[in-house]
């Protein structure tokens, strides 16, 4: 299952990288008379409302969902890592006051509170991002305090702080990296979840704004058309579920390989 | 003082800082409104006195403490302000629109309970068979696939090819299942999995060998005893997910017209009706506060494990 993750992320990742060399169509360029054309040899998804070639608009569409997915997975990432072992390290009421917005961020089911961020702020690829980063902290954060409040406990740690070892050198070279296997798959699954997310705010219009493709706003464009030009939802959608469960593969496979009862 | 109350108490006291962050954070959100919030709400072409106006009628005039206090006394008292949109009173709109939301909620869950226990009782029992590969890779796919695409399928399939059920709406139990089928789909993903987890711990147990060595059959040994312990995991992953469901249903409504909370907030942010926005996102927020501390407690008083943690 890993092996077919690996594989449907790297040919996503590097058809969406190689898209303006591998396309012979531009995506934004127009073919009114053929609008709604279904499939055919020279274009493979067929045509959307403004005549423009879908699988150009997929692949341009991936870059964007990657781009969120990446951002947003790095920057919750190293929020959550830092902010997870210093809450873990210290411990008493640093730990508390953390601890507590993280129970508050938690109230909010799922994506809640990024449609309530985005809503606000405004429809916007940056919002979109800041909005996913601002939930997506709390989960890296929860999982790297635990791993810290564990490894700190550990006898080679202690014999560190005992030789004299500072609190960054103690956290970065002997704490952290005890944390960085299960925070990898966290990341992986996170790329799925980041992507899902944006494709939803984009739906309900509230991400990434026309004319730059992305697979939920081309989603919800193509609901006016479900019954003449079904393909319109049919590609993006198609191309959204397979590099999620691409990325949920390869999660679910680091998890199996890095799991000693296994 | 039995632990039973203690520990009924402990789990209250700790609900109300959760609860005041998260009216805190709901009151931050219209001050986090670049620029002016009653100029946005009105718009460019909006007048000062207009402005002026809306400003003193959501008392943005006043200094940031007041309105913050204002703001609490008024949704312990159960008023969240009027619909800048209608002139309706918040509470009143979203009370009309619960029953829609929770009957959605309660059909996903139940379509998504029927599906999974049965897929991962036989993940389980056959693990790292056909049937057990088959009913992963189903559950993946159901992680993965959106919602907001599945529902549009569903509705090709069966509300306009065949024709067997109503496109959108609510009324009938027919116009509940296209809902209730797509909101529900990756939650049965996600309980499937825990479920094959969770049956698969006490599979090896002593007591499942001890029931067979005293003739249970293989069923009896997985239903009548397995089972039953294997589901008091099952119940917190189903309460955790009722966020999961909300949070669709604000989708999976909007799909499929579907006259709930989820589809009255995508229509709020839209008229940029920021008291509505508001109200809602503070009604799904404590209602999951709410059902997390239910599923708490009566976890608590199940096991008492729990309770001395």
């Amino acid at each position: 299952m890993m092996r077919l993750g690996l594989a449907i992320v790297a040919i996503v990742v590097l058809s969406a990288v190689l898209a303006p060399w591998l396309l012979p169509w531009d995506p934004s360029v127009q073919d009114l008379p053929n609008r709604l054309q279904g499939p055919t040899w020279q274009h493979w998804f067929g045509l959307d409302e403004l005549g423009r070639d879908i699988l150009a608009r997929v692949l341009l569409g991936a870059r964007v969902s990657l781009l969120v997915g990446v951002v947003v997975v790095g920057v919750s990432s190293v929020a959550g890592l830092i902010i997870g072992a210093v809450s873990g390290y210290y411990g008493g009421r640093i730990d508390q006051v953390i601890g507590r917005i993280m129970d508050v961020l938690m109230a909010f089911p799922g994506m809640l509170l990024a449609i309530a961020l985005v809503a606000v702020l405004g429809p916007s690829l940056t919002n979109v991002v800041l909005a996913l980063a601002v939930i997506g902290w709390v989960g890296y954060a929860r999982l790297v305090r635990g791993q810290v409040l564990r490894a700190r406990e550990f006898e080679y740690v202690m014999a560190a702080r005992a030789l004299g070892a500072g609190t960054v050198r103690l956290l970065a070279r002997h704490v952290m990296p005890t944390a960085l296997p299960p925070v990898l798959v966290q990341a992986t699954l996170g790329m799925a979840g980041a992507m899902l997310s944006e494709a939803a705010l984009s739906f309900l219009g509230l991400g990434v704004q026309p004319p730059t493709p992305s697979w939920g706003t081309m989603i919800n464009g193509g609901r006016v058309h479900l019954l003449d030009a079904p393909h319109l939802t049919i590609f993006p959608g198609l191309f959204l579920a397979v590099v999620v469960l691409g990325f949920n593969f390869l999660g679910d496979g680091l998890r199996d390989a890095i799991d000693p009862k296994k | 003082m039995s632990d039973v109350v203690r520990f009924l108490i402990r789990r209250l006291l700790l609900t109300i800082p959760v609860l005041l962050g998260v009216a805190t954070l709901v009151f931050s959100l219209i001050h986090l409104v670049p620029g002016d919030p009653a100029q946005a709400m009105l718009g460019d072409g909006a007048s000062p006195q207009d402005i002026a106006e809306l400003r003193t009628n959501l008392g943005l005039d006043r200094p940031l403490p007041a309105q913050y206090a204002s703001f609490l006394r008024a949704a312990i008292a159960g008023d969240l302000g009027t619909s800048f949109r209608t002139g309706q009173p918040v509470t009143r709109m979203i009370a009309e629109r619960v029953p829609a939301t929770a009957e959605l909620a309660l059909a996903a869950m139940t379509v998504a309970i029927l599906l999974a226990i049965p897929l991962g009782i036989v993940a389980a029992v056959w693990k790292n068979t056909l049937a057990d590969h088959a009913a992963m890779t189903f559950t993946l796919a159901g992680i993965s696939i959106p919602n907001f695409w599945l529902g549009p399928l569903l509705a090709i399939v069966f509300a306009v090819e065949l024709g067997w059920l109503p496109v959108s709406g609510r009324g009938t139990l027919a116009h509940l299942v296209l809902p209730a089928v797509s909101l529900g789909l990756a939650l049965s993903a996600i309980l499937a999995r825990m479920t094959r987890a969770s049956l698969l711990e006490e599979l090896g147990e002593l007591y499942v060998r001890a029931a067979r060595a005293r003739g249970a059959s293989p069923a009896a040994a997985v239903l009548n005893h397995a089972m039953r312990n294997s589901l008091i995991p099952l119940v917190t992953i189903v309460a955790l997910q009722f966020g999961a469901v909300l949070t669709g249903a604000v989708i999976t409504e909007t799909i499929f017209a579907w006259p709930g909370i989820g589809r009255l907030l995508i229509q709020s942010i839209g008229f940029r009706d920021y008291p509505m926005v508001q109200g809602c996102i503070l009604l799904i927020a404590v209602t999951y506060v709410t059902v997390n501390l239910v599923t708490d407690i009566l976890y608590g008083v199940l096991d008492p494990r729990i309770r001395l943690e």
